[in-house]
């Protein structure tokens, strides 16, 4: 949250200060739950290695004869509960979640920020430019965006094979798109603006008037779409694990996790995908709350859809 | 309106084009298929001998060229796997697809505007917040996930529907479908609820939003000052004006509904041509994955092209050079 009222406040929107921007976040009870839930849930995943009880991936601490068990079980060597049972290979199942956590809100923001600035610089350029470099970056983009981002990302993991930095790769592809649009279209709006010609006027660099002036009276609305695009990438991310296309069964995502568990499902044992199902619940509706928030404080003119 | 139709029509024949060349040099990319088909103890004859069969052993814009030409004859090639045409393979499962996908669509729609109407006439009320809050599940909810708990509490605790599969089917026109038994209908519910998710909740919000923003519209206020009834107001006056863009949603969405049907198709046994893309993935069958990316680029194209149509017919005030903006 810090990092994104620091770039709040650094964009100078007129009158706007810090204080302003927490009160006007603020104004919603449910928006600061969201807050509060994301900051337990960061602070869950970046913590794991030192509060879970066991190293899910460590396979000499793990007891196949704990495999299965139901929540509140006790571990047979005595000194674990586990709270909230043991999947097929007898883990800790609190612990294999948070580490799944880890995985899961790491690939998300790693994939969102690189698409971020890649959709960003993309879009800036088209938009400042026009002419023929924005008509082939909006087809491409047009095009892109007519397919749903399951597909295409399928589609690239079939090609690339699975692998935790082959699902960074097909994210980002899936995600550029929004963010060039989203740049695109502020950067048209603000580059008729005076200051933007003022700039031109006084003989800058274009690099400079694109990096120095555009850039930072575009982010508003680029930050709302990449708050609430984590929250895609994440369950993309989890639906790919899913299909045994996503993550490497060493470094197990919330979705893989999931994925373990469907196979005991008709079995009966339903904890082993329900507790990791609700995490990427908890997880997702924090940020959708977060960024629905951000919306409305920094883009009061966009749809609320 | 001729020229707007003729330059989608080869803008669409180039975006076929450019997707096939990516298809198939992606797929040639992702393995040698045929150390999966023959067995370990295979000599290094047999391996050349099923690689010229199967033509594996030319260059690649060769293979392209020999494919683009197969393919405009309707032949996408064999599948590794089946051994019978992939085309063939898709076009059988292909109305198990779209059963699902059309049933999802129908029960999205079936309580999505009247959810949504509901919503947007009483914003304030318990069950106008309710529902919304309920949309915000809809779209955070991860789809898999909704679908295996569904399993969970109807197929094992409950017991009253079936875990997978389609069921009995009855034939109509060459063509099975299982909405027609009782039976197909138990095992078709659950899938199509768990695809329906994501646009009934975009249902919702489009219809509530069109309808707040409808009801502060002079005609409404005309409608109502005239002294027609609430029925008629809403039925007539604002439901007529929101209908447009839930029109364009739908035809969009259809697509991403075949789409995510993949999703949804593997969780429930659906045998559509989703689970096959799926399988064929895992076998590395790759004349079934080219055939089903391409008859899926095929399908959007039309859906695009069909919706851009009808957006432009629907409502003149677009102008046709402009293009839709897509949600």
């Amino acid at each position: 949250m810090t990092e994104l009222a620091a770039a709040a406040n650094d964009v100078r929107w007129g009158d706007s200060s810090l204080w302003r921007w927490v009160r006007a976040y603020g104004s919603s009870r449910v928006a600061v739950f969201g807050a509060l839930l994301l900051s337990v849930i960061v602070v869950l995943a970046l913590l794991a290695p030192w509060i879970t009880p066991q190293n899910p991936y460590d396979l000499a601490t793990l007891d196949l004869l704990d495999s299965r068990l139901p929540p509140g079980a006790h571990a047979s060597s005595g000194h674990l509960v586990y709270w909230l049972g043991t999947d097929g290979q007898g883990r800790d199942l609190l612990s294999a979640i948070l580490y799944g956590l880890r995985v899961s809100v790491g690939i998300g923001l790693i994939s969102t920020l690189i698409a971020l600035a890649l959709g960003t610089s993309i879009g800036l350029v088209a938009g400042y430019r026009g002419g023929w470099v924005d008509a082939l970056v909006m087809r491409l983009v047009d095009i892109q965006l007519a397919f749903p981002s399951i597909l295409l990302a399928l589609i690239l993991l079939a090609f690339l094979r699975p692998g935790l930095s082959n699902i960074v790769i097909a994210l980002i592809t899936v995600q550029w798109a929004y963010y060039a649009r989203t740049a695109r279209g502020a950067a048209m709006v603000e580059s008729r603006r005076e200051y933007i010609l003022a700039a031109v006027g006084l003989g800058l660099a274009p690099w400079r008037v694109v990096l120095r002036h555009l850039l930072p009276n575009c982010l508003p609305p680029l930050i709302v779409v990449a708050a609430l695009q984590v929250a895609s990438a994440i369950t993309l991310e989890a639906t790919l694990s899913f299909l045994g296309l996503g993550v490497p069964v060493t470094e197990p995502s919330l979705g893989l996790l999931i994925a373990n568990g469907s196979q005991y499902l008709l079995a009966g044992t339903y904890w082993i995908s329900f507790f990791p199902g609700v995490a990427l619940l908890a997880t997702i509706v924090a940020i959708n709350l977060v960024g629905d928030q951000l919306r409305d404080i920094l883009n009061p003119h966009m749809q609320t859809l | 309106m001729v020229r707007f139709i003729l330059r989608r029509l080869m803008q669409s024949i180039g975006v076929l084009l450019v997707m096939s060349l990516i298809v198939f040099a992606g797929v040639y990319e992702i393995g040698d298929p045929v150390l999966i088909m023959i067995g370990p103890d295979a000599t290094q004859a047999d391996i050349a001998a099923t690689r010229g069969a199967l033509g594996l052993d030319q260059p690649l814009p060769m293979q392209y060229a020999h494919f683009l030409k197969r393919a405009l004859s309707g032949d996408l090639g064999r599948s590794y796997a089946y051994s019978t045409p992939a085309i063939k393979l898709i076009l059988e499962r292909m109305p198990a697809t779209f059963e699902l996908a059309f049933a999802a669509m129908f029960i999205a729609l079936l309580l999505g505007i009247p959810l949504g109407l509901w919503a947007g006439l009483k914003p304030d009320s318990f069950a106008g917040r309710t529902i919304m809050t309920g949309s915000i599940f809809g779209f955070s909810l991860p789809t898999f996930w909704v679908g295996l708990m569904m399993i969970m509490l109807f197929s094992v605790h409950l017991g009253w529907l079936p875990s997978g599969g389609r069921g009995a089917t009855t034939e109509v026109l060459g063509v099975r479908l299982s909405i027609l038994t009782l039976d197909g209908w138990r095992h078709l519910l659950m899938p199509a609820v768990n695809l329906a998710l994501f646009n009934l909740s975009l249902l919702i919000r489009l219809t509530r939003a069109g309808t707040r923003e409808a009801l502060l519209q002079d005609y409404v206020k005309f409608a109502r000052a005239k002294g027609l009834s609430q029925s008629r107001v809403v039925g007539v006056h604002v439901l007529k004006n929101i209908l447009v863009p839930i029109v364009t949603v739908i035809g969009l969405e259809f697509g991403s509904v075949i789409g995510f049907s993949i999703v949804t198709e593997s969780i429930f046994a659906w045998p559509g041509m989703g689970k096959l893309m799926i399988d064929s993935i895992n076998t590395l069958d790759r004349p079934v994955i080219v055939a089903y990316l391409l008859v899926i680029v095929i399908l959007f194209v039309v859906i695009n092209f069909g919706v851009d149509l009808l957006y432009g017919i629907l409502d003149p005030r677009v102008r046709m050079s402009e293009g839709r903006e897509v949600l």
